[in-house]
């Protein structure tokens, strides 16, 4: 087993303040092997996620400095050819409670169900998958990535909002294609909008070359619509289906308006201070990855200030109770759902320059808070980890 | 001649009254109303994304936060000139003048630091570090403390302004956003945007005296978000900005409870009161117009229409 420790860092408090016990915290990578797209000309960060919690740290040791709360940050990256769990038991087994994880939902499962991960607090920043909030839910996992059903819904609230009623959907065939495919039909549904049809791109073809002949065609029998959904989570196809659609039709979901957790355009609510921060430390823009690893560590420190407690279950308790309202740079509160550990986020409809809207939108009522109307709401949860739910 | 056509100007032109200045974050302005008759006047170039305003105790100088161009611009208010800018570090978002007319506490958001800055000789003072992205800025009535708060960190700093050194930092609510001391220096209070609250501290032992929560029929609890503050001229009441919920509230300063709730345009943000204490103005980003609200009546007056995002508000009086 190679295990690659990047960094272990201490953050010294000032003097003068009463010294409570640092927080450990550990990000914990799972780095794979991406599938080959189309283009590679975006290529993705190597630090996509950890810049956040490096950002995030010094946010909250800020802070500390002033609560004399004091951090510990150490960062485990298991190359793709290694076991994940031996090096995730030897994180646990020398103390790590507090772990945010960017690894595939497979791996992050094996993870929370590990006898002793189960006083552990964990941090899902990079799995997108609607069953991690579901079936497949654990009491010790909390969720800062936005979930396939949150985007696929904030998208639909756009659609019906702009009474685009007639609309198709080009799906890939990778899982997260799917999954996000399967999400858009589901929210589709939930809010009164159809389908008119749907087709599923397996092209082999290289679309650098052959975009402007192939597209076309393919795009030829759908029906008459007003817009054309695209699910290619790996960014594979889409790119080249704007423009050369038979009909000239606006794009969304993978390509086009995009429902996405975070992009580098959001800008309003005070996040253009968050963006130059975080241009500055990594010299590129801030992704949704790192916006949920950066808002992890936020609500750990605001737990930690909260709560005066640096015990996983306190910390855990704390973000799932009421009282939690986390600043997120996206005009409401951030907070946690206690039925399935999802955190509560508005989603920003963006294109490469602008944000186009912000979901949720006036007019989607909730009893409770509007930002359920994203997402696995309470009473149709499938998690049942979380306790009775109320 | 000049001089007579000047004076002319003077006697017949419309009477010189009371101004209240604002800063209009997205189109580089400030917009100058004519407290009495309420129309915009004058409309000065600035800097990029101008926010904080506020004048010098004796009126001759405007001081703007151009945030963007990472300056503090000094305005001859009489001739809307910029005259120069004050070394103010990156990205100024607020300040607040010493009781003695010289010093200038500026919040720098992007560097978590506090600059005070000498007006006269043009100089940094000081610069203390604070919080995360610093913003609400107030000063006690004796000079003797200068509150910095900070969104990220959710504190007020307190800072000795003899030894510009914090001698207190008080937890507040997520996103603190103003910080305004009673005009007897007795309290002080802080919003707190992302919180819903204000809290207000008493200046002698920095605790917390009480805490103040918002609540609005057919708006969401999250949608309240106190940002600007105000005491009423003759400090009984406090008029709260809040936000994007599109009204103030009106809280009795003593009891803490809100006595009312008044409708001005969308997303307001700070406020001023007019030299004759007759009339309030809030700046209204997202409609990009003023409110202005009778004190007497508490009943809005009119909406005056001004430059795109207004954010920041200061009043002169007649010059």
């Amino acid at each position: 087993m190679r295990k690659i420790t990047i960094f272990s860092a201490v953050l010294a408090a000032c003097a003068g303040v009463a010294q409570a016990e640092a927080l450990r915290i550990d990000w914990l990578e799972r780095l794979v092997t991406p599938p080959p797209v189309l283009s590679n000309m975006q290529a993705t960060p190597d630090d996509l996620g950890h810049a956040g919690v490096v950002l995030g740290l010094g946010d909250i040791a800020t802070t500390g400095r002033f609560t004399g709360q004091d951090y510990e940050l150490s960062s485990t990256r298991i190359a793709p050819e290694d076991d994940f769990l031996p090096a995730a038991r030897a994180l646990l087994a020398d103390g790590a409670r507090v772990l945010i994880v960017k690894a595939p939902a497979e791996d992050l499962l094996a993870l929370a169900d590990l006898p002793e991960a189960s006083g552990a607090l964990i941090f899902n920043t990079a799995a997108p998958e609607d069953a991690l909030r579901g079936t497949d839910c654990r009491a010790n996992l909390l969720h800062t990535l936005p979930s396939h059903a949150m985007r696929a819904d904030a998208l639909a609230q756009f659609i019906v909002l702009k009474r685009w009623g007639k609309l198709v959907l080009i799906a890939g065939t990778h899982p997260e294609d799917q999954g996000f495919a399967a999400a858009l039909r589901n929210s589709l549904a939930k809010f009164g909008l159809t389908l008119g049809a749907e087709k599923t791109w397996a092209y082999d073809a290289n679309m650098r070359r052959a975009a402007a002949a192939e597209v076309p065609l393919f795009t030829q029998d759908l029906p008459e619509h007003d817009l054309l959904l695209v699910a290619d989570e790996l960014g594979d196809f889409a790119r080249y289906i704007a423009y050369n659609t038979w009909l000239p039709r606006p794009l969304a979901g993978s390509e086009g308006a995009q429902p996405v957790g975070w992009a580098g355009v959001v800008e309003q609510n005070g996040a253009a201070q968050l963006q130059n921060r975080f241009r500055e430390l990594a010299g590129r823009e801030m992704a949704p990855e790192d916006y949920a690893a950066w808002a992890a560590i936020a609500a750990l420190g605001e737990a930690a200030t909260r709560a005066g407690a640096t015990d996983s279950e306190a910390l855990r308790a704390y973000l799932l109770s009421d009282r939690a309202r986390i600043g997120g740079f996206l005009g409401r509160p951030l907070s946690f759902r206690d039925w399935n550990g999802q955190m509560r986020q508005p989603i920003p409809i963006v294109t490469e320059r602008a944000v186009v809207a912000l979901a949720p939108f006036e007019g989607f009522l909730h009893p409770g808070s509007e930002l359920d109307t994203l997402g696995s709401d309470r009473p149709e949860t499938d998690c049942t980890a979380f306790g009775d739910p109320k | 001649m000049i001089r007579a056509l000047l004076l002319t100007t003077l006697l017949a032109g419309p009477a010189l009254a009371d101004e209240i200045w604002v800063t209009n974050e997205m189109d580089d302005t400030v917009s100058v109303i004519d407290a009495e008759s309420l129309d915009v006047i004058a409309t000065y170039p600035t800097g990029e994304r101008p926010r904080g305003v506020t004048f010098s105790r004796d009126f001759s100088r405007l001081y703007i936060c151009a945030s963007d161009s990472d300056a503090v611009q000094v305005m001859d208010p009489a001739t809307g000139k910029i005259l120069h800018e004050l070394p103010s570090g990156e990205d100024p978002e607020q300040f607040v003048v010493a009781p003695d007319d010289r010093l200038l506490y500026i919040a720098n958001e992007d560097d978590a630091i506090t600059t005070v800055v000498d007006t006269q000789s043009r100089k940094v003072v000081a610069q203390i570090d604070v919080g995360v992205e610093p913003e609400g800025m107030g000063i006690s009535p004796d000079g003797r403390l200068q509150v910095t708060t900070s969104e990220t960190t959710n504190m007020a700093h307190w800072i000795d302004t003899e030894t510009h050194k914090i001698v207190a930092n008080s937890l507040v609510d997520p996103r603190p956003r103003h910080a305004e001391f009673s005009p007897d220096g007795r309290q002080l209070w802080v919003s707190s945007e992302i919180g819903g609250t204000v809290t207000v501290f008493d200046t002698e032992t920095k605790a917390e005296i009480g805490k103040i929560g918002f609540a609005l029929p057919n708006i969401r609890a999250e949608k309240l978000q106190p940002v600007g503050m105000v005491f009423s001229p003759d400090a009984t009441r406090v008029f709260v900005a809040l936000g994007p919920a599109n009204h103030l509230a009106v809280v009795d300063a003593q009891s803490f409870e809100v006595e009312r709730y008044i409708l001005v345009g969308r997303r307001v943000w700070h406020m001023a009161i007019s030299p004759d204490q007759t009339r309030l103005f809030t700046t209204n980003g997202v409609s990009g117009d003023v409110t202005v609200i009778d004190l007497a009546t508490l009943e809005p007056l009119k909406t005056i229409k001004v430059g795109r995002f207004p954010w920041g508000a200061a009043a002169r009086p007649t010059p």
